[in-house]
């Protein structure tokens, strides 16, 4: 446990001597990365040791903030938590010593490593806090270190609009959670362990999903992540997309730890919104044409199929079918780990890709496997991992969650079938729609000619931006390897959320690890006859002739870069098949005449919820709030004397 | 000794008698037409003939090309270690095998269509984009498909739920309204008629055929018997679908019911293509809908 703690000293000392360095980039870089890398591998030490034997420890000072003692704990739910939190930091701060280097005359790198440092001790804390003021002064501690770190380049107004959406989105969630909090402590202590809600169990659970699940990106809560992510420097991104969202997830099952078993309907809720947000978050990453704007949608996509996951667990738990909640809570927090894990590694991949080609417009790329060919590698890499294709992790967690809900078919209650059947159809129609959102990220930026003056001129990034993402690639290559002893690491955790005894777990835990297995020895076939075609084709190709020619294009003989297909024309017959939904806006200029001079076609598909649910809702509360702007002159006067009737209201209420 | 074998035997059967299913249904179309048509064992040649070619790769084109073809067959060679065949079980079968199989195709399909735009061709470009609008329609009839027959049968896996509905439950059950769907499948997936013309090169509407424009030598041998291998993974799908319950019949029953049906179905699909023309490219989201509601209707039957 102390170790814990000393691993977020060491990280926070780091932000503090980086600030003091600031004077000189090179020294506050280092202090940066060397500080984050030391920290997370000494906190990686007892989250390990938590994981395999399922230790529990906790540590308890008093302090004089009221409402509890300072507690924190390590049990292996905060341990798998704070495995991601550590382990991506790593790579991710590594990457960004590389990535905020050229930028160091514009910006302050001081500043940036700070808030940096910050942003991570904070999610350790959040993950390891006992007490809810403890609790809530760290998560806003995270919530601010990362919009300070989104308004890194303010000078574009694009990241201001960003920035502002997601201060006043993230105190939204927060004003959900103090109530969530307050109704919580009602018997005096905020401490974890003093919670006995009793009462009100719905109203708290409902209060703890807005709160937590803005954080997270449920749909239609999440419309701050589209625009946050991208505007934040791409490390920052993949920090954000792959870890912070997390704890939205990580709040709403540790919340479901303070309530008795849990009613049927919290399981249908979850899984509504994770079908949702599955559905609706590819279907809008697909019409996007920012590779990283894509991404962060791609994050809401991932959310809800954690959130199926989720609540095909919870409804194992409610019609007591352990196997069942076994497999979605197992498949649900594997894929926190799998998906912290690729979406990191895409996050660098395009912040690569941005960094030396100078765009992140999809339709300006092209071709990029060639002059960046370990960029190209691990984003496929990514891109299979994240469609949840064999034999990469995303596959592992996807399994367990289709097998939960096979499980859930063929159980005797029907309700609990109708559940199977929702969570199958919906997990394949996102699994279709995803391998149609990244054939098109993935075939649009790398593969074909450049399509702009921004792909040719590019060049492969430096050791310290390559290294990073090869790690994250062989962290998703090795999971997905050797699945099932990355789901058996996770026995103490999936217990501890399913409230099942760890003498009991095993009996049910075969329903995951026996069809791992077996997946297992599939993936090495696969692999085995991978590398045996190969083999196959290099012989049978020695000694002939291989001749290079331009693209067969059934008779024309000049085919060009402005021909191919683009990203928005791949995409076009599915979102012409969605138009209800993504209502793409289209603005055609047609060719006139029989010499036609000029042509011009722009799509651009904004959030539907953002457009028809929250800009209404704003621009009716700032219509309302106009009629008190007569209170606001800018005269320093007539403030002074609104403090004074403020403090003396104050003092004749007092009085009274 | 002899059940452990087979399913080796079923392996190997389907890996050299594939290519013989194009030459059944091109020789029932062919008779249909009149003609007298190429050699059945045509598909052999081919490959063949392509293997000991040399290759021409298109300037534009990167390793991923030359990929492209390989991951597709591998994936498609270990999705049939799974599939049961003749009432006897898969290779490999396991809980949730059917969940495998369904993105061991997928897998297939990424590498084929990122091979595709890799050539930076617009007519491979749009066969990409609407072979994965297709695939995204297709993925939830077949898992819904498969979901209902394991409600039905208390098995999760492929060898499970398939060859375990007797006559009398796929008459008017669910089984034959998944039999239905499979069949439908069977022709998308292996782009015929009617969505697709395998014979027409040169032609706009054309999906799978024109991602593959660009390939050539023993790479396009490693497409077409990928291929082959597809029709005959769908078809040992339907077939063990379309099954009269097996269990208590001999060996030799098994087998040949299943050798008839592999035979019955290529000549089913040759009396679809003469009989009726490919469907206009905007009406195919609709059949492929109509399938979908087709295993949903199966779906809700197993359900209630």
């Amino acid at each position: 446990m102390t170790t814990v703690l000393t691993a977020i000293a060491i990280i926070l000392l780091s932000g503090v001597l980086s600030l003091v360095l600031r004077r000189s980039p090179a020294a506050a870089s280092i202090a940066g990365v060397v500080g984050i890398t030391l920290g997370c591998f000494v906190g990686l030490i007892p989250v390990a040791s938590s994981l395999i034997t399922g230790a529990v420890a906790t540590l308890q000072w008093s302090w004089s903030v009221p409402g509890g003692n300072f507690s924190a704990g390590l049990d292996p739910l905060s341990a798998v938590f704070l495995f991601v939190i550590f382990a991506i930091s790593i790579p991710v701060s590594i990457y960004g010593g590389a990535y905020l280097w050229p930028d160091r005359k514009e910006s302050d790198l001081g500043i940036a490593w700070f808030f940096t440092c910050v942003l991570i001790a904070s999610m350790a804390m959040v993950v390891i806090a006992r007490n809810a003021v403890l609790f809530l002064i760290a998560w806003e501690v995270m919530s601010l270190s990362s919009f300070f770190l989104v308004m890194l380049h303010d000078r574009k107004s694009s990241a201001q609009v960003a920035g502002w959406t997601y201060l006043v989105a993230a105190h939204f969630g927060t004003a959900f959670l103090l109530v969530f909090f307050i109704l919580l402590g009602q018997n005096g202590s905020f401490d974890f362990d003093h919670f006995a809600p009793a009462t009100h169990t719905s109203l708290l659970f409902i209060l703890g999903l807005v709160g937590f699940g803005t954080k997270a990106g449920f749909v239609p809560l999440h419309v701050w992540l589209p625009e946050a992510h991208p505007a934040a420097p791409s490390h920052i991104s993949a920090l954000m997309s792959g870890v912070m969202i997390k704890m939205g997830i990580y709040g709403v099952i540790r919340s479901l730890t303070f309530f008795g078993p849990p009613p049927e309907w919290w399981g249908w809720l979850l899984l509504g919104i994770g079908l949702a947000s599955g559905v609706l978050g590819v279907l809008f990453a697909l019409a996007q044409h920012d590779l990283k704007r894509l991404l962060a949608y791609h994050s809401v996509e991932n959310i809800g199929i954690i959130a199926i996951g989720l609540g095909i667990g919870l409804l194992g738990m409610s019609f007591n079918l352990p196997m069942i909640a076994v497999l979605g809570f197992g498949g649900g927090i594997l894929h926190v780990v799998n998906h912290s894990l690729f979406k990191g590694l895409l996050f660098l991949g395009a912040g690569a890709v941005a960094h030396s080609t100078g765009t992140r417009e999809i339709d300006k790329l092209g071709g990029l496997l060639k002059p960046m060919p370990w960029t190209g590698a691990t984003f496929l890499v990514g891109s299979v991992a994240i469609c949840g294709l064999p034999p990469l992790n995303g596959f592992v967690s996807e399994v367990l969650i289709y097998l939960g809900a096979l499980h859930g078919g063929t159980s005797v209650d029907s309700r609990m079938a109708v559940a199977g059947a929702v969570t199958i159809g919906g997990l394949a129609l996102i699994g279709g729609l995803a391998v149609a959102c990244f054939t098109k990220a993935f075939g649009i930026v790398f593969l074909g000619q450049p399509r702009s003056e921004h792909a040719t001129t590019c060049h492969e990034v430096g050791m310290a931006m390559k290294l990073p993402m090869v790690i994250l690639a062989a962290g998703c290559l090795v999971i997905g390897l050797l699945a099932p002893y990355a789901f058996g690491a996770l026995n103490h955790v999936i217990a501890q959320v399913c409230r099942i005894p760890l003498a009991a777990i095993d009996g049910v835990f075969v329903g995951g690890t026996g069809p791992l297995y077996r997946i297992m020895l599939v993936f090495s076939i696969c692999l085995g006859l991978v590398a045996c075609i190969v083999l196959l084709r290099l012989r049978l190709l020695r000694g002939k002739r291989v001749q290079e020619s331009g693209t067969w294009d059934c008779g024309f003989a000049r085919p060009t870069a402005p021909m191919q297909y683009t990203a928005s024309s791949f995409a076009q017959p599915i979102a012409h098949l969605f138009r209800g939904i993504l209502r793409t806006r289209r603005h055609y200029h047609e060719p006139a005449g029989i010499f036609p001079k000029s042509a011009a076609l722009e799509t651009h598909t904004p959030d539907v919820f953002r457009e028809l649910v929250f800009r209404p809702i704003f621009t009716g509360v700032s219509k309302a709030l106009e009629a008190f702007r007569w209170l606001q002159h800018g005269n320093v006067h007539l403030y002074v004397l609104y403090i004074l009737i403020a403090l003396l209201t104050l003092m004749f209420w007092k009085l009274r | 000794m002899k059940i452990n074998l087979l399913p080796i035997v079923h392996l190997v059967l389907a890996m050299v008698a594939a290519p013989l299913l194009s030459g059944i249904i091109n020789r029932t179309k062919a008779i249909m037409a009149g003609r007298r048509g190429q050699p059945i064992l045509q598909a052999y040649h081919d490959l063949f003939k392509l293997l000991r070619k040399g290759a021409v790769y298109s300037r534009t084109t990167s390793s991923l090309f030359r990929l492209g073809p390989i991951v597709n067959l591998a994936a498609i060679i270990t999705g049939l270690l799974l599939v049961p065949f003749a009432g006897c079980p898969g290779f490999i079968a396991f809980d949730g095998d059917l969940v495998v199989l369904a993105y061991l195709l997928g897998l297939a399909r990424f590498f084929v269509v990122s091979a595709a735009l890799d050539t930076g061709s617009s007519f491979e470009g749009m066969g990409a984009s609407r072979e994965v609008m297709f695939s995204i329609l297709v993925e939830p009839t077949l898992f819904l498909g498969l979901f209902s027959l394991s409600r039905l049968s208390h098995s999760l896996s492929l060898s499970g739920i398939l060859y375990a509905s007797g006559v009398t439950g796929w008459i008017i059950g669910a089984p034959a309204l998944v039999a239905g769907t499979l069949f439908v499948l069977y022709l998308a997936e292996n782009s015929r008629i009617p969505f697709d013309d395998p014979l027409t090169h040169l032609e706009l509407t054309m999906i799978h055929e024109v991602m593959v424009l660009d390939h050539s030598g023993p790479d396009f041998g490693l497409v077409l018997y990928g291929s082959a291998l597809k029709l005959w993974l769908f078809g040992a799908l339907f077939v063990g679908v379309f099954s009269p319950d097996l269990t208590e019949a001999g060996v030799w029953i098994r087998e040949g019911y299943a050798l008839a049906g592999m035979v019955l179905l290529p000549i089913a699909v040759g009396i679809v293509e003469s009989s009726m023309a490919r469907l206009r490219l905007l009406k195919v989201p609709q059949l492929l809908v109509g399938a979908g509601a087709l295993s949903l209707l199966a779906t809700i039957l197993v359900l209630g």
